[in-house]
């Protein structure tokens, strides 16, 4: 039981999930996205200050959350500072698969370090039920970055 | 057909599962007739504290259902056939034993609904529609489910009527005067939970009741946390409506009841339309049975509605204040267990309560937490209990929710408390 439960909550995720970075509101963003996970109703606000070549100058977040989204909300920041937009889609779709399947596919031009940080949440794909947390702040941005400005992960 | 005889009548009589001893609940025996619990989860025996959600089936609640689909199922109320007869007589039967459960004065009060949801909705689309005005007001209270809270809503944006919401203490209690105090000139209808699904409050129904009365304004009770923990007398509370569902009370989903007064019920026109609930149809116009067929449009769920019938007889066969002792041990040994625990914080402390235990953790969030003790072979809820306003009133987002019943036991409180003292470690 430790093992496994270890093996989610390594210590990278709850320092994170404790300390969260780039957390609150983000002076002259210009995208905004309020997810929702409705089975906890857990909201989180992601804020993007995206340029005119479509690069993320700068990404915050806040809300309430269990240290799983929270973790996962606050690596996101961190990896998508200084991001083209696609890299940023690219990447989320590698985390998903990441967080989904067995033997997840990379796709070419991910960021392979970025991803390499992310493994310590794909523990999650062995409690299913968590997978909308860890993938709740992506589900966000993405939909922040459409111009959507509420999404749900149901 | 040879009749039986009823019972063996050289032996005295034991109806009680639990032994002749009818004022104390032999744990271990009620245990046994529940096979799901005798099973170990990641390893961890199961300890089942998830019984607000929906509790787990005896199996003579089995045995009923598997009865009826082996050897009497057929439509009801359809059939001169054998079988049609034999289902009909059953199910009317499972009514009966439901009037009986909640003390109805009739057994016609009692109308078979897929849950307490849908008995809610039946009142405020068929008793709402017919007797509510614009610009009245239904009277809830700060803690109710979801499912007394959106069928009036839904009802106030067709018909223009208001929500009045009765506030909850910091400690879970509702104090009769502040529903009370609400009701005036304007309010149409007052409908309140029993028992709070998500702190265990239990509300001073028969005080809120009288007050409305005095008004002359029906009373509708959400049941659903009442009905398998304590006796309940619709009539010695002074309800006009009770509802509830039978996967609470040890029966199945998808079945649950409305009793209503009958001179209401007879005045509420049908709620929906179609086969079973009519007299006669033609193409100008129909008519429609009474109460309680009127307000059962369409094949019922039969082998449901006998399986609650069996869960209430098997219910009422343990003494039920016995029970409620029993559940309140546990209530105060949890609430013991768990208040001693560091960072941990229970919410609802009403002095009047059922054993259900709503708590944070400083250290952890609910979801975490649900997540941890469930590899400790614990089954709680994390979440917001569909409560959402009760939890805004707090300041949450969510809980998490030990819930108790007829089988649990004080071990199982400890292996709750301990898988606590591991998200400790783990979260520090």
């Amino acid at each position: 039981m430790m093992d496994e439960l270890r093996e989610l909550y390594q210590d990278v995720i709850l320092d994170h999930g404790k300390k969260p970075r780039n957390f609150g509101g983000l002076e002259g963003y210009n995208h905004l996205a309020q997810g929702h996970n409705p089975m906890c109703g857990d909201t989180l606000v992601v804020y993007l200050k995206v340029d005119d070549d479509n690069v993320i100058q700068d990404v915050s977040f806040k809300g309430k959350g269990c240290a799983i989204s929270v973790a996962s909300a606050s690596m996101m920041t961190e990896m998508l500072k200084g991001k083209p937009v696609a890299e940023a889609e690219t990447l989320f779709q590698a985390f998903h698969d990441m967080c989904t399947q067995d033997e997840p596919n990379v796709p070419d031009g991910v960021d392979e370090d970025a991803l390499e940080r992310l493994q310590v949440l794909s523990g999650v794909r062995e409690f299913p039920v968590r997978v909308k947390c860890a993938t709740l702040a992506w589900h966000t941005m993405e939909a922040a970055v459409h111009g959507n400005e509420e999404i749900s992960t149901e | 057909m040879t009749a039986a005889p009823e019972h063996a009548t050289t032996a005295p009589q034991v109806d009680s599962p639990t032994g002749s001893a009818r004022n104390t609940l032999d744990v271990e025996r009620v245990r046994a007739e529940f096979p799901i619990l005798h099973q170990e989860i990641y390893g961890k025996p199961l300890a089942y504290l998830d019984n607000a959600a929906s509790s787990q089936k005896p199996r003579p609640v089995m045995d009923a259902m598997t009865e009826v689909m082996e050897s009497y199922y057929s439509n009801v109320h359809r059939g001169v056939h054998r079988l049609s007869q034999v289902s009909t007589d059953h199910y009317e039967g499972a009514r009966e034993k439901i009037a009986r459960f909640i003390n109805a004065p009739k057994t016609d009060e009692v109308i078979f609904t897929r849950g307490a949801t849908e008995a809610i909705n039946l009142v405020a689309s068929s008793y709402g529609r017919a007797f509510l005005k614009p610009g009245q007001e239904v009277l809830i209270t700060a803690l109710e489910h979801h499912s007394n809270i959106v069928p009036w809503q839904l009802l106030r944006d067709q018909l223009g009527i208001k929500l009045r919401v009765a506030p909850v203490e910091q400690d879970g209690t509702v104090r009769p005067e502040a529903v009370t105090e609400l009701i005036n000139d304007n309010t149409g209808m007052v409908a309140i939970a029993h028992v709070s699904n998500a702190l265990g409050t239990v509300l001073p129904v028969r005080q809120i009741a009288d007050a409305a009365h005095a008004k002359g304004l029906p009373v509708l009770v959400d049941g659903c946390q009442a009905t398998p923990h304590q006796k309940v007398d619709v009539q010695a509370l002074g309800a006009d409506f009770y509802a509830f569902s039978g996967h609470k009370m040890y029966g199945p989903t998808g079945i649950g009841v409305l009793w209503g007064r009958m001179d209401l019920l007879k005045q509420m026109p049908p709620y929906q339309g179609g086969g079973e609930m009519i007299y006669s149809v033609s193409f100008e116009e129909s008519t429609f049975k009474g109460p309680p067929h009127g307000f059962e449009a369409g094949t019922p769920a039969i082998v449901e509605a006998i399986g609650l019938g069996a869960a209430a007889d098997w219910l009422s066969a343990h003494d039920l204040d016995a029970v409620a002792a029993h559940e309140q041990r546990l209530l105060e040994y949890a609430t013991e267990r768990l208040s001693a625990i560091e960072g941990l914080t229970i919410w609802g402390r009403a002095e009047n309560k059922a054993a259900i235990v709503s708590f944070t953790m400083d250290q952890a969030h609910a979801h975490d937490v649900g997540t941890i003790v469930d590899r400790a072979g614990v089954a709680i809820r994390a979440g917001h209990h569909c409560a959402q306003p009760l939890m805004e009133r707090y300041g949450l987002s969510s809980t998490v929710r030990a819930s108790f019943g007829i089988y649990n036991t004080e071990q199982e409180v400890d292996q709750l408390a301990d898988a606590l003292g591991f998200v400790r470690e783990l979260f520090g």
